[in-house]
């Protein structure tokens, strides 16, 4: 049975709909609401405030925490200045990714790393020979992601940090709701966001504070279903959904390089060796198989094949993960659709995708199964660089 | 948005249009991307016409005229790419009616939750809605592809037209019986009639039927109003499309994605550029004067006027066909709505459902009973705006904080009926305009009595101000009635639906046209593709 975040007390009172599932162990909503879309407008337009506990943590700390996690994952973290965070991943000896997450650096020798999986045996089982302790925080960290244009109003009225000054993937110290906690400027939604990292036994203040705040500002407590549309805009992939981990696969086919999964541009190569370099090494010598891209079907393809059955064209609600084959012009399989979703702020039907090189140039018409009447039938999908949404507001 | 309000760039276009509403825009957008040089002149400081966001008071932006877009042409929003433009649509989230007895009713997406409020009223209506819904679906779903094409003329004869009225006629034997009964009972009967044929509940009838009289001067009760009833589903069923709700930033946003997207393939777009006249050489349009005695040439002229401006204000009579014109002339606008927008202190709760739910965050009908919306119709046919009007009002603050300063809110108040040719002649209204405003306040503190006291600012359009004010003639909000003898191939008139007009090089691409009114941009678009087609651009 899952655990109960240190939010359920509140998370429970709002979630009407009595939508949960099973995140990393603990009961997670889906949507508060039988209605999903107010919570993705809130991450667009107001602000969104998730429970991410879920997400594994874990501190490194020692006087060689930098060397080690350069030695763990494709970053050269030593580069990696105090106060900043980065976004990466992790591979075994093959160059197969593991997993991906987040670098923090808190402090010259304490790292703050997020995972979507348990991590501890890997990064443990890595740093022989490295003085560094690593702790698995997962349990003692609550953590919140408030997400949308107003976020940075909404906390600035509960802190006397600077968030203001808090530059994209910072993070810093603050104290709110009298709870010593930790901010950064990151998100999994694409939009101007923040999360809040507080220790659980203070959770239940944070969140109140963040309610109380947010309440002028239009908060909106959101589900994981309104994140996974938000995140598909966003072009951001999911462990288990858009890539598997290497150390889960049964074949080796079903394993990628980060290249593969569109993490190419995590990856520093040239440097003190790491873990995955050589295979990584030879991989960019021969060029990446497949990328990863997004999709936007033709839609007067897509309303062409519903009227031909007397349908209005119909999308579902949220995102999909079911991967979905994708054809070249002769018909010729050249890889899948992992998930996608309507967009709603585009006003655009979103995949993203595997394919193989030669497949991935923007503007390339390739073709995608659609299940009409349940029959399968294909229509025009045009490859397109990632991210479909990136406001400036996210940066900015 | 920067728009030039100076000196057009060039002193010949392919194309003038005049008047930058919403149709005007779309028009433009249209003939600018397939290469034409567009000149769009609009008379007053901001583009929009009755599509427009204006900040009347400090900190609060209004919707002024339209306040929710139902039916923008998902067509249109996808060729122009209208979101990398600025368009971010907000969904509806319920449709909510008070009663003076304390009770409540609030339709939402979820169908359960619906069924429930429902079933509160009669568990029979309950059981029938989503059956209504359906069929009203299915209905759309035949309907629809006449509003996103030119209208089919049956007094034509020519192969193409035959061949456009066979396809329908296809489609319509395609329908069950029921559904071919059904639609036809749609043509001719009253709103109220039609909703009776299916429910027995009053408090579900009322709300619903009066989505059969906006913008109309017609009473719930009239033969024709119906049909109406269809175009609130023609929105829902697109529903995947989400091209329904608020407009982020007001409506004035749609107006200027589409000048975005005109500006983008090159037009050039001129506020406070008043057209004074169309110039006429050799039976042909050549251009156009402007107020300040410019002269503009063109090798066509786009009207996004309504058709009486058109025809009866800016072209000399002389060059008009007499039939064609005492045809225009009888051509049906009589406006009978106003509007008033509040900008508000703190949000106004409800007595029968307090607190500020998402049972606000949609729009909120006062129709209480079909003999209510009837009562109102009856000022109004005798010269009075009504003393208890049916009123829409949306709180577009609720969902979206960029139209209003924190905690404050703005409300949009759609006023039915509020009769353009009052006893006392039109021109009576500025000196009633105030007092039409009480009616209205008076009417909604019956249902939220703290709402007088939080009023900041106070924004009453009547009729009237609607023509002076936006150039809509009459106040009619839809350029001309929506009544069966007015649409398809009789909009504005027989033989001159297809957006030419006898005047060779004058085009018409608004809502007098067809598929007529409500923020569409159908008209635009359609006009634009028979334009460029023609050869005349």
């Amino acid at each position: 049975m899952p655990i109960m975040s240190p939010f359920h007390p509140r998370t429970a009172a709002l979630c009407t709909s009595l939508l949960w599932k099973e995140w990393a162990g603990y009961y997670a909503v889906r949507s508060f609401d039988t209605v999903l879309e107010p919570e993705y407008q809130a991450i667009r337009h107001t602000a969104g405030l998730l429970d991410v506990t879920p997400l594994y943590k874990y501190e490194v700390h020692g006087q060689e925490a930098a060397a080690f996690l350069s030695w763990v994952t494709v970053r050269d973290i030593g580069k990696l200045g105090v106060r900043r965070m980065t976004y990466l991943c992790w591979c075994d000896d093959d160059g197969k990714v593991v997993d991906d997450g987040t670098v923090a650096r808190l402090d010259d020798d304490h790292f703050r790393v997020t995972a979507a999986e348990p991590a501890y045996a890997w990064l443990s089982r890595q740093a022989r020979g490295f003085d560094v302790r690593i702790t698995d925080s997962s349990r003692d960290i609550a953590a919140l992601a408030l997400q949308g244009p107003v976020s940075r109003q909404i906390l600035g009225l509960i802190t006397d940090a600077d968030v203001a000054s808090l530059r994209y993937f910072a993070i810093m110290p603050a104290r709110i709701g009298g709870t010593e906690a930790w901010i950064s400027r990151t998100g999994y939604t694409g939009d101007l966001g923040y999360e809040i990292w507080v220790p659980a036994a203070q959770a239940l203040r944070v969140w109140d504070a963040l309610i109380e705040a947010g309440r002028a500002h239009r908060i909106v407590p959101i589900g994981l279903d309104a994140l996974d549309v938000s995140r598909v805009e966003a072009g951001f992939i999911m462990n288990g959904v858009d890539y598997f981990s290497a150390n889960h696969c049964l074949v080796p086919t079903r394993k990628s390089t980060p290249s593969e999964i569109g993490l190419g541009w995590t990856v520093k190569l040239e440097r003190e060796p790491f873990v995955g370099q050589a295979a990584l090494l030879a991989e960019s010598a021969r060029g990446a198989a497949t990328a990863f891209v997004g999709l936007v079907t033709v839609w007067e393809e897509f309303e062409a094949l519903h009227a031909r059955f007397g349908l209005p064209p119909h999308v579902p609600a949220g995102a999909w993960r079911t991967p979905v084959p994708l054809y070249d012009g002769r018909g010729k399989q050249v890889g899948y659709a992992t998930s996608g979703a309507w967009s709603p702020i585009l006003k655009q039907n979103l995949a993203l995708a595997s394919v193989r090189r030669g497949s991935d140039t923007p503007g390339t018409r390739l073709e995608i199964e659609v299940t009409v009447e349940f029959a399968r039938h294909r229509v025009g999908a045009i490859v397109t660089s990632l991210p479909f949404y990136d406001p400036e507001r996210k940066k900015a | 948005m920067t728009v030039t309000n100076g000196k057009p760039k060039h002193t010949v276009y392919d194309v003038i249009v005049v008047g930058g509403g919403h149709n005007g825009l779309a028009c433009a957008a249209y003939l600018a991307k397939a290469g034409k040089r567009v000149l769009v002149l609009e008379r007053r400081h901001v583009l929009g016409g009755a599509a427009v966001s204006e900040e009347i008071h400090p900190g609060f932006t209004y919707s002024a005229c339209s306040y929710i877009v139902s039916l923008l042409r998902p067509w249109i929003v996808r060729e122009l790419a209208l979101p990398r433009h600025g368009l971010e649509i907000l969904p509806l989230e319920s449709t909510f009616t008070p009663f003076p007895d304390g009770r409540s009713l609030a339709r939402w997406s979820d169908p359960q939750r619906t069924r429930n409020e429902i079933a509160a009223f009669s568990p029979r209506d309950a059981d029938v809605y989503p059956e209504f819904g359906l069929l009203m679906s299915r209905l759309a779903h035949f309907i629809k592809p006449t509003i996103d094409a030119p209208a089919p003329d049956p007094t034509s004869l020519s192969p193409r037209e035959l061949g456009v009225l066979r396809r329908l006629g296809l489609g319509f034997r395609s329908l069950d019986h029921e559904l071919r009964e059904l639609a036809l009972r749609l043509m001719t009967m009253s709103a109220a009639d039609f909703l009776d044929l299916f429910f027995e509940s009053e408090h579900l009838k009322a709300p619903m039927s009066a989505s059969g009289i906006i913008g109309t001067f017609l009473g719930v009760r009239s033969p024709g109003t119906a049909y109406v009833l269809l175009h609130h589903y023609m929105g829902e069923i697109d529903a995947s499309y989400r091209a329904w709700g608020f407009v982020k930033g007001g409506m004035g946003r749609i107006s200027l994605a589409l000048a975005g997207a005109a500006r983008a393939s090159g037009a050039e777009i001129l506020t406070q550029a008043p057209v004074a006249s169309i110039r006429v050489r050799g039976g042909r349009v050549r251009g156009v004067a402007l107020s300040n005695g410019d002269e503009i040439e063109a090798r066509a002229v786009v009207s996004a006027l309504d058709p009486h401006r058109t025809f009866l204000n800016l072209i000399e009579p002389a060059h008009l066909d007499s039939e064609f014109l005492s045809r225009i002339r009888r051509f049906k606008l009589r406006g009978s709505s106003g509007k008033v927008n509040l900008a508000l202190d703190r949000f106004p709760e409800f007595t029968c459902r307090p607190g500020v739910g998402a049972h606000l965050r949609g729009d909120v009908s006062i129709a209480p009973d079909i003999a209510y919306l009837e009562r109102a119709y009856d000022d109004a046919k005798y010269g009075e705006y009504s003393r208890r009007p049916f009123l829409n009002i949306v709180f577009p603050s609720l969902v979206d904080p960029t139209v209003a300063p924190l905690g404050k809110h703005v409300m949009s108040i759609f006023v039915q009926y509020a009769p353009y040719h009052l006893a006392e002649g039109p021109s009576r209204w500025p000196e009633k305009r105030e007092a039409f405003g009480d009616a209205v306040i008076a009417t909604l503190a019956e249902y939220c009595p703290t709402l007088p006291g939080d009023i900041l600012h106070r924004h009453v359009l009547t009729p009237w101000d609607l023509e002076q004010e936006y150039g809509l003639t009459e106040g009619n909000i839809f350029h001309g009635e929506l009544g069966l003898d007015q649409m398809l191939f009789l909009r504005p008139t027989a033989g001159w639906s297809r957006y030419r007009t006898p005047l060779g090089s004058l085009w018409m691409c608004a809502s007098g046209t067809h598929p007529g009114g409500g923020v569409m941009g159908a008209s635009g678009a359609l006009a634009a593709r028979a334009l460029l087609r023609s050869g005349d651009a």
